[in-house]
């Protein structure tokens, strides 16, 4: 990973943010525990330590992260640099409503969102490796666009 | 093992004929046609021997009932009941009585028997011509008798040969991954079926997850994905001896593998830092070529049949579409334009169509469209489908399909289904298991 990708990452995920922002309160979507199409609920999160959440939402087909995501991922970036001998696996999803093949792809990219970012405050990229299930491994079975949000994900999980 | 001990074939009285029944590729056949298919007659002491080995009471209906239901799968043939034939099966060595047949409204006839000869399994079959009052078709064959229901296929590919003027699909196999236990962590298998659904095998054990299995165009090697040790990689198998080795071990995720034309070469997707780029690897030498280069997801690609163009998934326009480039990765063109997404475009063995997935509004489409773009037509629409394989000649598309749960997220299942490149005949392929990434094998003989 190089500077510039860490910096153009950086760049668009701050753009997007805002744009994702921007919509949230124009829209006021609320079925209780989505905005927009994004989880905002806590049924399946486990964590990491105390106040760490293990894992970050997407929107459909998308991969950037939203400011819920970056405020999950600074708190886990935090834990890493005072746990300095764990390393993370960065588990990638996506829902059932897309093909197989572009799913792993899709995981894949979310996973590497997830990644650069913590790369970003700190975490070293030794530390960090990335797993895409595509949508092989949902958490919720069910067909529905809450199942659905709850399922586009990327965990962090210990690898040690 | 059986592809050694082949077979055939001592070709008696091969006569040219016309095809008797029209196939269209926009349309399906609205008057299948009505064909008789009488049992192959059997003599006492053959019936007695092949009771012995292969513990089938009359090893001649058994082949026959095998021709009857391939035909009766395609829709393009009415198999007639038997119980209203009346001459018996020992007319094989005789001229059939053609008004016998024409009274039943049969249009097509076919008959012969099966003898036991130095401990093999000899078969001659006849194909007749009712109307005409000819023979179409005349051949012998001698097999291990263990071959008995590859013989049933092979007979009726050269009946479809002969009356639609295209070559069949019958003596084929199916790989795919058998689907087990919950939504949220399924236990999948690779597994392997006779193109009917019989001689069910499972090739691996189900103790890693394992994906898009593709057969090799030439023989009998499969390409698949392994998550062997969480390391998501492309593997290929050799279902002869069983033998696997991983052909992707690059540092990242190597997926959507599947072979060239010509079985030399591996295409696949390689995932690095959040990219998927296509490359291709030389079995023989080893030698990795990057096709792709570009920032999107480029994924599921498919040769054409002649080697020259691929075809792929891009999201370089922000969302899925379908992609065509020479095979050197220039040229790269867009050729799907229609509302929605598209994915997993297959390049058709006769090479004028490309079949994809589309997702338009909620639903998954399987359709297919020219390799310019042009001509797309949606075959079947249902609440998810995906990932079709042709039928070696072109004409049959199989894919999976899989439910919507309930509220409770109950009532998922998954399997294969098949289509006529019409969109008639829409068919579901019985599996003993839930099933998905169906791929079409070659014809096993030629």
């Amino acid at each position: 990973m190089n500077l510039s990708k860490i910096l153009k990452n950086g760049f668009l995920i701050l753009i997007a943010s805002l744009v994702l922002t921007a919509c949230a309160t124009q829209k006021k979507v609320s079925t209780g525990k989505m905005q927009g199409d994004v989880y905002t609920g806590t049924d399946s999160v486990e964590y990491l330590a105390s106040g760490v959440p293990d894992r970050v939402f997407f929107a459909t087909n998308e991969t950037v992260l939203t400011t819920a995501s970056r405020e999950t991922l600074r708190k886990q970036a935090a834990w890493l640099r005072k746990n300095s001998n764990i390393n993370v696996v960065l588990e990638g999803h996506a829902d059932e409503r897309g093909t197989r093949e572009y799913n792993l792809a899709l995981g894949e990219r979310r996973a590497n969102s997830a990644k650069d970012y913590l790369m970003t405050y700190g975490i070293s990229s030794d530390r960090i490796s990335v797993l895409s299930y595509g949508k092989e491994r949902p958490v919720d079975s069910g067909s529905n666009p809450l199942a659905w949000s709850k399922n586009r994900r990327s965990v962090t999980v210990k690898a040690n | 093992m059986i592809f050694r001990h082949l077979i055939i074939l001592l070709i008696l009285l091969p006569i040219k004929a016309f095809a008797l029944v029209e196939v269209d590729i926009t349309r399906g056949n609205l008057n299948p046609l009505p064909i008789a298919v009488s049992p192959l007659s059997i003599d006492e002491k053959s019936k007695i021997s092949f009771e012995k080995i292969l513990k089938k009471e009359n090893i001649g209906e058994e082949i026959s009932t095998i021709v009857e239901n391939n035909l009766k799968q395609t829709g393009l043939f009415n198999s007639l009941d038997k119980d209203a034939f009346l001459q018996k099966p020992d007319i094989a060595n005789l001229k059939p009585r053609f008004e016998d047949w024409n009274l039943i409204k049969a249009q097509v006839l076919i008959t012969g028997k099966v003898s036991f000869v130095d401990e093999k399994l000899r078969v001659e079959f006849r194909l007749w011509d009712v109307l005409a009052g000819r023979e179409m078709m005349a051949l012998a064959f001698t097999t291990v008798p263990s071959n008995w229901r590859r013989v049933g296929h092979i007979i009726t590919d050269k009946v479809y040969e002969t009356l639609t003027g295209e070559k069949g699909y019958f003596d084929t196999r199916i790989i795919y991954v058998a689907e087990e236990g919950p939504k949220t962590n399924r236990i999948k298998k690779l597994a392997i079926m006779d193109q009917d659904g019989f001689n069910n095998k499972f090739l691996t054990l189900g103790n890693e997850l394992v994906l898009t299995p593709r057969f090799s165009p030439t023989n009998q090697m499969i390409t698949y994905l392994s998550y062997f040790r969480n390391l998501p990689r492309v593997y290929l198998l050799d279902i002869e001896t069983g033998l696997q080795e991983v052909v992707g071990d690059f540092p990242g995720m190597t997926f959507a593998p599947r072979f060239s034309p010509d079985g030399k070469k591996i295409i696949m997707s390689f995932a690095e830092n959040g990219n998927s780029d296509i490359y291709t690897m030389d079995l023989e030498n080893r030698i990795v070529e990057r096709i792709t280069n570009h920032p999107s997801i480029d994924t599921s690609p498919s040769f054409s049949p002649d080697g020259k163009k691929i075809t792929f998934n891009s999201d370089r326009s922000k969302y899925q579409q379908i992609y065509v480039m020479d095979s050197n990765g220039k040229n790269v063109k867009r050729i799907s334009f229609g509302n929605g997404l598209y994915g997993t475009p297959v390049w058709s063995p006769r090479g004028d169509l490309i079949a994809f997935t589309k997702l338009h509004k909620g639903k998954f489409y399987i359709g297919v469209m020219r390799a310019d773009g042009t001509g797309e037509r949606l075959l079947t629409e249902n609440f998810y489908q995906e990932a079709p394989s042709w039928s070696p000649n072109g004409r049959v598309l199989i894919f999976y399909r899989e439910t919507k749960t309930n509220s409770k997220g109950e009532g998922f299942s998954a399997k294969l289904w098949s289509i006529d490149l019409t969109g008639y005949n829409e068919k579901m392929v019985e599996t003993k298991t839930d099933a998905s990434d169906p791929s079409w094998s070659s014809l096993l003989s030629n």
